[in-house]
């Protein structure tokens, strides 16, 4: 344990050289995350003809839909993960020895790996965060303070989802020759029913339904949600609770998968 | 000119040959192509909703969905025929074996345009073809011939522009290497495509027009298929995709001599 504990500092400062040195990479990612943006767009020129109205009663107007996809803009950017694509890589050309060679479990490095990059991407966002405030949306922000609290818990909530989640799919690639495709699915997945391309207020009544008792909302839709102060505090609380149990789901879950994945790893080549 | 229509039908076939080889993929990319064609329509039902919504100003669901269904259509040719090679490059230029392909008594970027198609992607046109027939069902009315072939003529324009950009995306592989998320990069952009041109408004709607002409790409010919795109727009966009592949041969060209190999 003191041991592990030594050796995090290290690896936290090995990963933060590399995500420096692979700093034009991450910008690529983030330019190619930019479909809230587009659907900004989308949104408030329908709501140019008329505010939208949902299901529960709200009225969605321009405002609010700036609040709501500069908001989801950033939280995608803080949460995001793609260790599978990365397990998937290492396993196919055999360099994931190299990562059960370290005495610390490989998805604690992968962990640290991912984590080193949140102070680069909290500088990419930042411009959009002071946009966000200086634009109409600003007005549609939650006001109480201990909701943002929350929103703070459910970030962390959102990126554990997502990063298990990541875990679990790139384990299966020890069973399977490649996981990328059922990642594209959970992607697919993730685009319609996270709230990422349109608020699921908007959504039928059971369709609205369906999301709620799937994963993909508590990774992206409830931040935002709580930013844009939908929820009164009671509410947001039992959305977290339900959040930190997929993540609890998915940190066990992952974990027993990559376990029963690995022992069945056998490097090819170098 | 004969030699290379036989180059190409050889490249065609040997990605024919490797396809039949993984039949699962067969299954699993229909699979897959279905749930994102789907993930491509469900925001127009969202945004249309119930009658009460408004919608996209100066068109209708059955319209918003030729748009989307033409999108489908550019996906599935940009996934199947022009990413596969992408890819395929910029691990030769990683790994240094290039050279190979250089050494070849063949236009170098004729061979890497064609070395790799992914055959299974065919059921991304299935899956448009099955929207565009539903779009105009809910229109009530069916397109008119002059509309299809203005269509067919912007479908070739699109493929042509794309290529171009692609090769524009493979030249920059030659001054920064580790590219491997370009294509995500290209596909994320041209994700924009699956909406009619008309939500994009100012400096957006330039660059989408002339810069990435998303709009020639996927909202003209929609227009042409609705019977109101003005013939000047068509005459606009073969003149400008010929500029574009110029460009493209141009910069592929000179990144091409920049070329210094890797070791091993």
């Amino acid at each position: 344990m003191r041991r592990l504990l030594k050796a995090i500092p290290t690896m936290l400062q090995v990963g933060f050289a590399e995500a420096v040195a692979y700093r034009a990479e991450m910008i690529i990612w983030v330019l190619a995350t930019t479909m809230p943006l587009i659907m900004l767009m989308v949104w408030t020129a329908v709501a140019e003809a008329g505010p939208v109205p949902s299901v529960s009663g709200r009225t969605w107007e321009s405002g609010s839909f700036v609040a709501y996809f500069l908001v989801a803009f950033i939280v995608r950017q803080l949460i995001s993960s793609w260790a599978a694509w990365e397990i998937n890589y290492e396993v196919r050309q055999g360099t994931l020895s190299m990562r059960l060679l370290r005495p610390v479990h490989p998805v604690l490095m992968y962990l640290v790996q991912n984590l080193v990059y949140l102070p680069l991407r909290a500088v990419v966002t930042a411009p959009v965060v002071v946009i966000l405030l200086f634009s109409p949306g600003a007005a549609h922000l939650e006001k109480h303070w201990a909701t943002w609290l929350v929103f703070a818990a459910s970030l962390a909530g959102g990126w554990m989802i997502n990063f298990f989640a990541n875990i679990a799919i790139g384990a299966l690639s020890f069973t399977m020759e490649s996981s990328v495709k059922i990642m594209d699915v959970w992607i697919a997945a993730f685009f319609v029913f996270s709230g990422y391309l349109f608020p699921l207020d908007l959504f039928p009544p059971w369709l609205r339904e369906v999301a709620a008792w799937l994963p993909f909302r508590y990774q992206l839709g409830l931040p935002v949600e709580l930013a844009t102060g939908v929820h009164s505090l009671p509410e947001a609380l039992a959305l977290l609770a339900r959040q930190w149990a997929w993540a609890a789901a998915f940190l066990v879950g992952s974990l027993s998968l990559w376990r029963v994945g690995v022992r069945r790893f056998q490097a090819y080549g170098g | 000119m004969t030699r290379y229509l036989r180059l190409l039908g050889l490249q065609v076939r040997t990605s024919a040959l490797l396809a039949a080889q993984y039949r699962w993929d067969f299954l699993v990319d229909g699979v897959i192509s279905i749930f994102w064609a789907a993930t491509a329509v469900v925001p127009l039902f969202v945004v249309y909703g119930d009658a009460s919504r408004p919608g996209i100003p100066g068109w209708g669901f059955g319209e918003a969905l030729v748009v989307t269904g033409w999108f489908i259509l550019l996906q599935g040719l940009l996934d199947g025929a022009i990413n596969p090679g992408l890819q395929a490059v910029v691990e030769h230029i990683r790994k240094g074996t290039l050279d190979f392909v250089l050494l070849k008594p063949a236009d170098a970027q004729f061979l890497v345009s064609t070395a790799r198609f992914q055959v299974w992607r065919v059921f991304s046109v299935a899956n448009a073809l099955v929207i565009l027939a539903l779009a105009f069902q809910r229109i009530g009315r069916a397109p008119s011939p002059l509309g299809v072939l203005m269509a067919l003529v912007l479908l070739v324009v699109a493929t042509w522009i794309l290529y171009s950009l692609w090769i524009l995306i493979v030249s920059a592989a030659f001054f920064v290497v580790k590219v491997d998320n370009l294509t995500y990069l290209f596909s994320s952009i041209f994700d924009a495509g699956r909406w009619p041109s008309a939500v994009f408004r100012g400096a957006l709607r330039f660059v989408f027009t002339f810069v990435i002409p998303l709009a020639v790409m996927t909202t003209f010919p929609a227009e042409a298929l609705l019977g109101r795109l003005a013939p000047r727009a068509l005459v606009g966009a073969v003149l400008g995709s010929l500029v574009f592949a110029a460009i493209a041969r141009g910069v592929w060209l000179k990144s091409i001599g920049r070329y210094t190999s890797a070791g091993g």
